[in-house]
């Protein structure tokens, strides 16, 4: 939850009450930094393209068998910077550049990729006085590096698939010493000698004439009176990268905005800087709570991405050019010929750090996705349960409100796993400790739940309130594991429980005692199902700089400045090993973050945040969950409801419809809404939500199954139409539905008072079939879909096979050896094929153990067969397949079960009006070799 | 199910003495055995289709009632049958048959789960007759106490009307008294207004004797020294050495003006100084004293005298509403401060002149003034206690006219207030008016609810009490509270909570509500099945 409740908080300064009494229906924009208010970016972005003063040394090349290194040199100051190009395993290049000689060493952002990127030999194919021409390996890929001024362009064949530097934006603010008289940004003339203890000002004045006001940022920088110094003066990067043939770049979450990116001309770039913003707005480009630098680029032949690892504050700008205008390609005009086709541009800039850019070259989107995955890791394999429903709000009031709420879902037969519990739990906000009134016998709570096989979230903030009763700040404090301010003393900051301290996560001694703070005996009152929530981390400093951490604190050796957008990703790693450890290793952590960068993926859930009760953030719900599966998050949610304010009933319940086909499904509320527990609002309407869980429930299989080849590949669970059909330009900015996996297409009702939608349907010589009624329709076409308030379009794609759980129970662990019933749509050549996954659903065994199911299930030549994938693999599983849906089939005249050598008879049914074949209780188990033979 | 088939049935069984199994599908209840007949086609009970016996409970679901599946959860709608000999039947959704969760105490929705059930069937039959029975008590005791309440608040009511009828009497009388001593009051105040203007008048014709006295004694003591050759006449010259004298004030007394003030003549006598004297005795000043300055009126600003309001009606309903607003934010303190300022009262302004006292009145005036004052106390004492009769009337009058129940059961409630001390506030309600909150550890008072309305359901409204328009809260509505009554021998807030921001509830027991038990009530055990 963000900032509010001015009521609660009577601990909090007056000062505070002003700050935000006045946002209280809106965010106060005042409150957070243009590219203007930030001097880093303003002096960047006042840059001109097309005048880059660095040059490649030639003569300073070195290639190793997989690492090339060339200085590069700023003619303006003659500083000499370290290129590093790595050609990397899977189709990927990787670009570094720092300063040859820094004063001191710049941050390198540690923790984000999981291990040592491999490589693959680089080898020179000709080099000149102009530039070298290096060996990408397969496919006549080829890597130019131009010497004045340097770029670097990625080719295929006669293609320029990117360009570095092409704009000349390329601009590396070097370490200096301070002089109060003479500071410059580096685009910007001045002429210093390598050596930072030798700097001779030639004093040459900015082309602008603005170096005065510039100045001011280089070492201080003052923001709503809040000062930040900067001992390190002036640190930023920036690079520019042009994407000829590119019309749509996706990406670089957190934004509350549209799918395809939009351009950043006229107004402010694209900001990543992990904040808390109380009720954010829509539709514009300023950060949120979490930031992950990749972007992706597509266009029908090809999709490519640029990971730009850099943890400090970063915007990017993206401007569109199809005139060609940049200085993009003279040396290349002889292979481009005219070069008057679309282009896409993009600069980041980031505040401190390195250059340290990962090209994912594709060129398929799933070639993209485990590119990535590659280096950062694929999205942790969730607990089953997590998949559920969730009910939280802020808050549950006591014991006796959890346990009435826990009987009102048994009560109107509505399914959920786990019920959640905010800040209002702890003592005094005090974490890991339970309020000694409202939730005295939190075991007997939790034991509780768990008669019901249902489960709990607690929440878990990393501000800890300084408090020297309080055990958890005691052990920090002597075991000096706070944030540090400029001046050596802890850092500490207003929130929850006013004033707190803040732990340093990015300390991997400190993170390991965190992590044992999890265990049942150090988290008195907890239990194997209770889970954890990491609200706040980004982090969140009520009284600090744009509601965070000043950027002059001091993380060990490194300020707050470089690290500050992995801080929240720290959290949450550091709290999913707790877990894991508590249970020996054995179990499957849950951990929700609201903050989060680049690898998060890898330690579990993430949600959009503090939105609103209103239409249009029921529908940017989608893009925010789209942008973050494309970058490598699946496991993505919104506040089912809208956290502030008051749903109607009516967008309550299409949000519950919505959510029901998100991967994180959670409904959430703020403390001074009216309650809104799903039987609140009539029968009419508690049925209608009771729908939407329900069909969620039933299609818990397939989600497990696509959060497995998640975890396995990085695919996305929740994706954009255009990840399947990437040559159909008509997807390319459809954002208003999209798939699951591959085989379900959601077009959910969004808008007020609908009384019908318009969805597209992909695949020229396709059909899909409404899972509701079983109609098939074509693809490559829009299709109107009368809607009422029940509706909830899906399609499943002929072609595909979705393993269901009809059986719809108090709980997702309720269900676990239920029967399956396999919904096989078949394609127009009658064909279709899907995958079945089982495993325990809680523990590591299928990792550690190979615990696990896997099957193809394959239609064709009229037989279904269910064939293992992992003949190596081991689990048994009571569930069994009782019924099996064949949409746009034929009648048949007998169908037999094969199994064992063996030829049984099974009963069907036939609807000929929907061309619904229904085959009775074959009862084989959902592990056994099987064919189902259709005569 | 009905009570009556219950009844039968376990008539039925006690009369053979022991315990029959009597042979049904799984889940299906005594009632519907009729439909599941073992080797016959069964037809869904929705009637929509008939299949072979052998897919009754086959674990597949054929009906899209459910109904040919009551005792697995194959079917998504179906239901569940619990016996619970012991305790009471309940159906169940199929959903919960072997899900690993005991939900029958008989165990019998988990055959097939692993889950470790126990009977728990004959402890909860135990405890829900326990508590039953200690309902029963409870009603029967609470009941006869309603009853008592009833019969006071008849009591009470009769009293109080038959109080408002005497004292409609009484006021009527007092009506009259108050009108026959405003009379008196006129009547005595008139010759008391003649008596003291008399004296008044006497007073102002003595005083006005004295001054002109008084100014012919300084006009001759002015002649005297303006006369300074002592030749009996002042002249102009003479004149001139008073400067202060000077008409137009520009400091200097011309001959010319010299001359205006003597009336055109060089010199005047003592006769014709009388003339001139009214044109310059305000200025005069006399050689022999000090100059003094002039006599400026300036009475202490703004004396500060509160207005003692000893006759001010009493507002007993609007001392309510005061206490009230002091409830609320400190804000509203102070503009209350603000309001009751006592107005400024200026003193009168006391001439110069009247350094003498009026003269005490004779015997006869104030023989009069006292008479008149003695009327004038009598009848304000008279009038008073109209008003207090008033006031006293229009209570009992509104207590009359609240809804306190059928029987007016609730009506001992009025002018009670109750309390809960929890582990940080303390809660007070007080029925029929409000609802506040009090933080234990200091702190100001939050009015959760003034009295709103019965709010129960239809069929008995009694049983929910809604006090509304609290203090406001941030961002959100006025605070209001639901109290949800229940039958007790006592009455006492039992709890209170906040299930929704700023809506709270309290639950609150009282006889008022116990209803007559019914003879069904007092035996549970008609509630066991097989």
């Amino acid at each position: 939850m963000a900032v509010n409740s001015i009521e609660r908080m009577g601990l909090l300064s007056v000062f505070f009450v002003c700050l935000f009494f006045n946002s209280a229906f809106a965010v106060d924009r005042g409150n957070f930094k243009t590219c203007d208010q930030s001097a880093f970016c303003k002096r960047q972005r006042a840059l001109k393209p097309g005048q880059s003063p660095y040059r490649a040394l030639l003569e300073t090349l070195e290639l190793s068998d997989s690492r090339l290194t060339l200085q590069l040199i700023n003619d303006n100051n003659k500083v000499h910077l370290l290129l590093e190009l790595y050609r990397l395993q899977g189709n990927m290049t990787r670009v570094k550049i720092n300063e040859l000689k820094p004063l001191k060493p710049r941050f390198e952002v540690p923790d984000v990729l999981i291990a040592e990127p491999p490589t693959e030999p680089l080898s020179v194919l000709s080099k000149d006085d102009n530039g070298i021409v290096l060996s990408l390996g397969a496919e006549s890929q080829r890597l130019i590096v131009s010497a004045r001024p340097f770029r670097l362009d990625i080719m295929e064949g006669p293609e320029v698939l990117l360009s570095l530097n092409s704009r000349g934006l390329l601009a590396f603010e070097h370490l200096r010493l301070r002089k109060d008289t003479q500071a410059q940004p580096d685009g910007a003339e001045v002429k210093e000698s390598v050596d930072g203890d030798q700097q001779q000002d030639e004093g040459q004045k900015d082309d602008d004439g603005e170096s005065n006001k510039e100045e001011d940022g280089l070492w201080e920088e003052t923001f709503k009176s809040h000062t930040d110094t900067k001992p390190n003066g002036p640190t930023s990067i920036s690079l520019d990268f042009s994407l000829p043939g590119v019309e749509h770049v996706y990406g670089i979450p957190e934004h509350g905005d549209d799918l395809k990116l939009k351009t950043t001309d006229g107004g402010d770039p694209y900001r990543l800087y992990n904040l808390d913003v109380f009720q954010y707005e829509l539709y514009n480009p300023m950060a949120l709570y979490g930031s992950i630098p990749v972007m992706l680029a597509h266009n029908t032949q090809r999709t490519m991405g640029i990971f730009w690892l850099n943890a400090a504050e970063t915007w990017v700008d993206i401007s569109s050019n199809t005139a060609g205008k940049t200085v993009f390609g003279k040396m290349l005009d002889f292979v481009q010929g005219s070069s008057e086709k679309p282009q896409t541009d993009v600069r980041w800039i980031s505040e401190s750090g390195i250059i340290d850019v990962f090209i994912m070259l594709g060129p398929k989107p799933s070639d993209v996705f485990s590119q990535y995955a590659s280096l950062t890791g694929t999205q942790s394999f969730p607990p089953l349960a997590s998949l559920g429903y969730h009910q939280c709000r802020w808050n549950y009031n006591d014991q006796e409100d959890v346990k009435s709420v826990d009987q009102g879902f048994d009560q109107h037969d509505i399914p959920y796993d786990f019920i959640w519990l905010d800040i209002e739990h702890a003592d005094g906000k005090r974490y890991f400790t339970w309020d000694p009134h409202k939730f005295s016998e939190p075991k007997e709570m939790l034991q509780g739940l768990m008669d019901k096989r249902r489960k709990m979230v607690a929440i878990v903030d990393p501000h800890i309130k300084v408090d020297s009763g309080y055990k958890i700040h005691n052990e920090i404090t002597s075991k000096d594991f706070y944030v540090k301010n400029k001046d050596g003393r802890n850092y500490e900051g207003w929130c929850w429980p006013g004033n707190s301290g803040y732990p340093d996560f990015t300390n991997p001694e400190m993170r390991a005692w965190w992590a044992s703070m999890f265990t049942y005996d150090q988290y008195e009152g907890s239990m194997e199902n209770l889970f954890t929530w990491n609200d706040m981390n980004e982090p969140s400093v009520f009284n600090g700089p744009e509601v965070t951490m000043h950027k002059d604190a001091l993380h060990g050796n490194w300020e707050h400045r470089d690290i500050h957008n992995i801080y929240g990703l720290y959290v949450q790693m550091a709290t999913a090993e707790g877990q894991i450890q508590r249970s020996g290793g054995v179990e499957r952590p849950f951990v929700l973050t609201r903050a989060f960068f680049a690898g998060s993926q890898r330690f579990g859930a993430v949600w959009t945040g503090d939105n609103a009760a209103e239409w249009d953030h029921l529908k940017i719900s989608i893009p925010m969950c789209l942008s973050l599966g494309l970058v490598g998050v699946s496991f993505c949610g919104a506040d089912v409801g809208g956290f502030f304010k008051n749903p109607s009933t009516e967008l309550l319940v299409r949000w519950y419809q919505t959510g029901a086909y998100q991967p994180f499904f959670r409904a959430h509320a703020h403390l001074d809404t009216p309650r809104r527990e799903p039987w609140l609002f009539g029968p009419e309407n508690t049925a209608l939500i009771r729908e939407a869980i329900r069909q969620r429930y039933a299609l818990l299989p397939y989600w497990y199954q696509l959060f497995f080849q998640a975890y396995r590949t990085g695919t996305p669970v929740m994706r954009p139409l255009w990840v399947d059909y990437p040559k159909d330009t008509a997807t390319f900015t459809i954002d208003d539905e999209f798939l699951i996996g591959s085989d379900l297409l959601v077009h959910p009702v969004t808008e007020e008072g609908s009384r019908g939608v318009t969805a597209y349907l992909p695949g020229a010589g396709e059909v899909w079939y409404d899972v509701h009624t079983f109609q098939k329709h074509n693809g490559a076409q829009n299709l109107y879909i009368p809607v009422t308030l029940s509706s909830i379009p899906v399609f499943q794609r002929g072609g595909s096979i979705i393993p269901r759980k009809d059986r719809v129970r108090r709980s997702s662990a309720c269900m676990e050896n239920d029967p399956y019933t396999l919904y096989v749509a078949l394609s127009p050549k009658k064909f279709a094929e899907g995958k079945l996954y089982i495993d325990d659903g809680h523990t590591f065994n299928y990792d550690r153990k190979k615990e696990f199911i896997h099957r193809s299930l394959t239609f064709a030549n009229n037989a279904l067969t269910s064939s293992n994938l992992c003949p190596e693999c081991n689990f048994l599983t009571s569930s069994w397949i009782e019924k099996v849906l064949i949409l746009g089939a034929s009648k048949p005249s007998k169908v037999l079960l094969k199994m064992d050598g063996k030829e049984t008879p099974v009963d069907f049914e036939f609807d000929s009006f929907m061309s619904v074949l229904t085959l009775r209780k074959p009862g084989m188990n959902a592990g056994d070799d099987w064919t189902l033979l259709l005569q | 199910m009905t009570c009556l088939h219950l009844l039968l049935t376990l008539g039925f069984a006690v009369s053979l003495g022991t315990p029959v199994e009597i042979q049904r599908p799984r889940g299906v209840p005594l009632t519907k055995k009729q439909f599941y007949e073992e080797n016959k086609p069964f037809t869904c009970l929705d009637g929509s289709r008939t299949i072979p016996f052998d897919r009754v409970n086959d674990d597949y679901c054929d009906c899209k009632d459910g109904s040919d599946e009551p005792g697995t959860a194959a079917c998504p709608n179906g239901s569940f049958h619990c016996t619970n000999a012991g305790y009471r039947p309940m159906f169940i959704p199929s959903s919960r048959i072997n899900d690993g969760i005991c939900d029958c105490c008989d165990t019998t929705d988990e055959y097939n789960s692993g889950a470790k059930c126990e009977n728990t069937c004959k402890e909860l039959g135990r405890k829900e007759r326990e508590v039953l029975h200690k309902m029963a008590e409870i009603t029967k005791e609470g009941f006869l106490l309603k009853r008592q309440l009833i019969e006071e608040a008849k009591k009470g009511h009769q009293e109080k009307q038959s109080k408002v009828t005497d004292m409609q009497e009484n006021k009527k009388q007092l009506d009259e008294k108050v009108e026959a001593l405003r009379t008196v009051k006129e009547t005595a105040e008139q010759p008391e207004k003649e008596a003291k203007e008399r004296h008044l008048k006497a007073w102002e014709e003595q005083k006005a004797a004295i001054r002109l006295e008084k100014d012919k004694a300084k006009m001759a003591e002015a002649f005297l020294e303006l006369d300074d050759d002592a030749d009996g006449f002042v002249s102009v010259s003479e004149l001139q050495s008073h400067a202060e004298l000077d008409p137009d004030a520009d400091g200097t007394l011309t001959e010319i003006e010299a001359q205006g003030l003597l009336g055109g003549a060089e010199q005047v006598d003592t006769s014709t100084f009388e003339s001139v004297w009214p044109k310059i005795k305000d200025k005069y000043h006399s050689e022999s004293q000090p100059e003094e300055p002039a006599p400026v009126e300036t009475p202490p600003d703004e004396v500060k005298e509160p207005v003692v309001d000893n006759d001010s009606e009493p507002y007993p309903e609007d001392d309510i509403s005061e206490e009230e607003d002091e409830d609320d934010e400190d804000e509203d303190d102070y503009h209350e401060d603000d309001d009751k300022a006592p107005p400024t009262v200026k003193t009168p302004e006391k001439s110069d002149e009247d350094d003498e006292a009026m003269p005490p009145y004779d015997a006869d005036t104030q023989a009069l003034i006292d008479a008149a004052q003695k009327a004038r106390d009598d009848f304000e004492e008279a009038e008073k206690a109209l008003r207090e009769m008033d006031d006293q009337i229009r209570n009992i009058e509104k207590e009359l006219s609240f809804d306190f129940g059928p029987d007016a059961e609730f009506t001992y409630l009025y002018n009670q207030c109750y309390e809960l001390t929890t582990s940080e506030y303390i809660y007070r309600l007080c029925p029929f008016n409000r609802v506040s909150q009090k933080p234990k550890f200091g702190g100001s008072e939050t009015n959760l609810g003034t009295w709103g309305s019965w709010s129960g359901p239809e069929n008995n409204k009694y049983l929910l009490m809604k006090y509304e328009h609290g203090t406001g809260c941030w961002q959100g509505p006025n605070r209001s509270t639901t109290v949800k009554l229940t039958c007790g021998k006592e009455t006492v807030v039992t709890s209170t909570s906040e299930p929704s921001r700023c809506e709270y509830l309290m639950e609150f027991t009282t006889p008022a509500v116990c209803q007559e038990p019914s003879n069904a009530d007092l035996s549970p055990h008609d509630h066991e099945e097989l």
